[in-house]
């Protein structure tokens, strides 16, 4: 495990207390916390060189389109993309799935064409295809996923057949934590004839991530939540895919001539970022890329595994909880969902919070996944770089006083 | 002992007054925050005098929400329709005894916009009062 003493001094949220007690902040899979090393590049350009990017003649602007768009080189490299080109900057994850959506999906996805998804997707990654679906008569379909084990190939070739244009499948469920096979998943669904979307929203902050070694076509990820700050994110792109889509967004900067009859497009990635873009929100996902890969997302995987392993094993003790997902925690991400007893998840999120502890709880924008889990809600735990293992003896020890308190 | 899970919020939790339904209700209403999965039912019979002389309550969902609906079902018990609908979110807040923050301040508050509902027969927004 990380020496969490020193990566926290880098945290300043988490020096706080709340209620009376430290702060134990268990909701990074909702949003992450930022390093100084964030807030500071952030700041820097807003104190010394703000101005637009990619219009300038100016020195201000050299620089601040040097910034934009060496934060574009770092997510590129981070993600191991084959061309900086292939990166576009989108406000989080949701917007970099509906750019593929509007873009790719409704010039390719016809009637009687098969969106493949799972079980366990967030609403990010179903809403933008059922509406897809629902405008050109295509048709969603779910592949089942089993609680503990995640998907079974064979459900998946059970479903696949020439009609399935794309399966858009997470690299790891916010709610059960669960990590697909994707190696399988993506060789199958391009044997069928399918491309293949990644929702990296859960995967790419913690798990080490290589688009050209995946093989998948898209991936969408938000900077929020691997430490950069919100209103950052990006969806990647095969370049031949890209170069053949049309634009999602218009207006400026996304054009390379207007005239009184229409427009020609700019180049890659240019094309789909029209307006002024969030620059000091990409400079600042710049540095979290930076940070994170400082620390190495193998040893920030292996941080997170420890740590899982410790809290599924510590909560596991806890009288009458109910855990979700895999138990192992190799096969699974630091987001734990739970229930306790018959108190309700937003009562144990209250009581917690009383003792300065963070957690979520609701559906976790996975409805469907929560009427095949038979709740209508879980609490959820979701660790990061930053958590350690007396937090998770903290959350252990406010269970069995909720436990008591509702007991009675 | 937790302030905000005062004894008598926990005993209309586990021991919830007037949760059923009734056979041939003057009044029902029905509706659900689907944030929180919180669903509540408030069943009225009126006398010709449109005093309530019978209610029930049932649904599911936190014990904010469902120990304020066992709370508010006694509220109703001998009052008349217009007094009924004169309650409002402070009569709840009130018998709750604590401080709410905005996201569970809605769990407390279903059950009165369900006794709207059921009282004005359509679903009402609480104007404001959520706020």
């Amino acid at each position: 495990m990380f020496d969490t003493t020193a990566i926290r001094r880098d945290f300043p949220i988490l020096n706080q207390e709340m209620n009376g007690h430290p702060l134990v902040y268990l909701d990074s899979a909702a949003s992450s916390q930022k390093p100084l090393a964030v807030i500071q590049a952030m700041d820097e350009y807003y104190r010394t060189y703000h101005a637009n990017v990619h219009r300038g003649i100016y020195q201000l602007s050299e620089r601040a389109t040097d910034a934009y768009e060496a934060a574009r080189r770092k997510v590129a490299r981070f993600i191991n993309a084959a061309s900086w080109r292939e990166i576009i900057f989108t406000r989080n994850a949701t917007e970099a799935i509906n750019l593929v959506a509007y873009s790719w999906g409704r010039r390719h996805i016809r009637a009687g064409d098969t969106i493949l998804l799972t079980e366990v997707e967030h609403h990010a990654n179903i809403v933008p295809w059922q509406q897809l679906a629902a405008e050109v008569g295509a048709r969603v379909a779910f592949v089942p996923v089993d609680e503990r084990i995640c998907c079974d190939v064979s459900a998946l070739d059970a479903l696949l057949d020439q009609r399935v244009k794309l399966l858009a499948i997470t690299q790891m469920s916010n709610v059960l934590g669960t990590i697909p096979p994707l190696a399988e998943f993506v060789t199958r669904a391009h044997a069928a004839g399918a491309l293949v979307l990644l929702d990296g929203a859960q995967g790419v902050p913690h798990l080490p991530t290589d688009v050209q070694a995946l093989d998948v076509d898209f991936l969408a990820a938000s900077g929020h939540k691997m430490l950069g700050p919100t209103g950052s994110g990006f969806l990647y792109g095969k370049r031949a895919l890209l170069e053949a889509m049309p634009p999602f967004l218009t207006g400026g900067d996304m054009i390379r001539r207007v005239t009184r009859e229409g427009a020609e497009w700019n180049d890659l990635p240019y094309k789909f970022e029209a307006g002024t873009p969030a620059i000091a929100e990409a400079i600042g996902l710049g540095a979290a890329v930076d940070y994170l890969t400082a620390l190495g997302m193998d040893n920030v995987r292996r941080h997170e595994v420890e740590l899982t392993h410790y809290a599924l094993e510590r909560l596991g003790q806890v009288e009458g909880i109910r855990l979700y997902g895999p138990l192992d925690a190799e096969a699974r991400g630091g987001a734990v969902a739970f229930n306790l007893g018959d108190v309700h998840a937003h009562d144990l999120a209250s009581i917690l919070d009383r003792e300065g502890i963070a957690i979520r709880a609701g559906h976790h924008c996975a409805m469907p996944l929560h009427q095949k889990l038979g709740v209508s809600a879980t609490a959820r735990a979701s660790f990061y770089v930053y958590n350690e293992p007396a937090e998770v003896d903290r959350l252990v020890d406010a269970l069995n006083g909720a436990r008591r308190l509702f007991g009675g | 002992m937790d302030d905000l899970y005062r004894e008598i919020i926990l005993d209309h939790y586990r021991h919830p007054r007037h949760k059923g339904e009734l056979e041939h209700p003057s009044h029902t209403f029905q509706d659900d925050n689907p944030l929180c999965g919180d669903r509540i039912r408030i069943d009225l019979k009126v006398n010709d005098q449109n005093v309530i002389e019978q209610v029930a309550f049932d649904g599911e969902g936190c014990a904010i929400s469902q120990a304020s609906a066992s709370m508010l079902t006694e509220m109703l018990l001998g009052k008349t329709l217009d007094e009924a609908k004169a309650l409002g979110k402070q009569d709840i807040l009130d018998a709750l005894g604590i401080e709410l923050g905005p996201a569970r301040l809605k769990c407390a508050l279903l059950s009165l916009k369900v006794l709207k509902g059921a009282v004005y027969g359509l679903p009402t927004d609480l104007d404001g009062e959520e706020d």
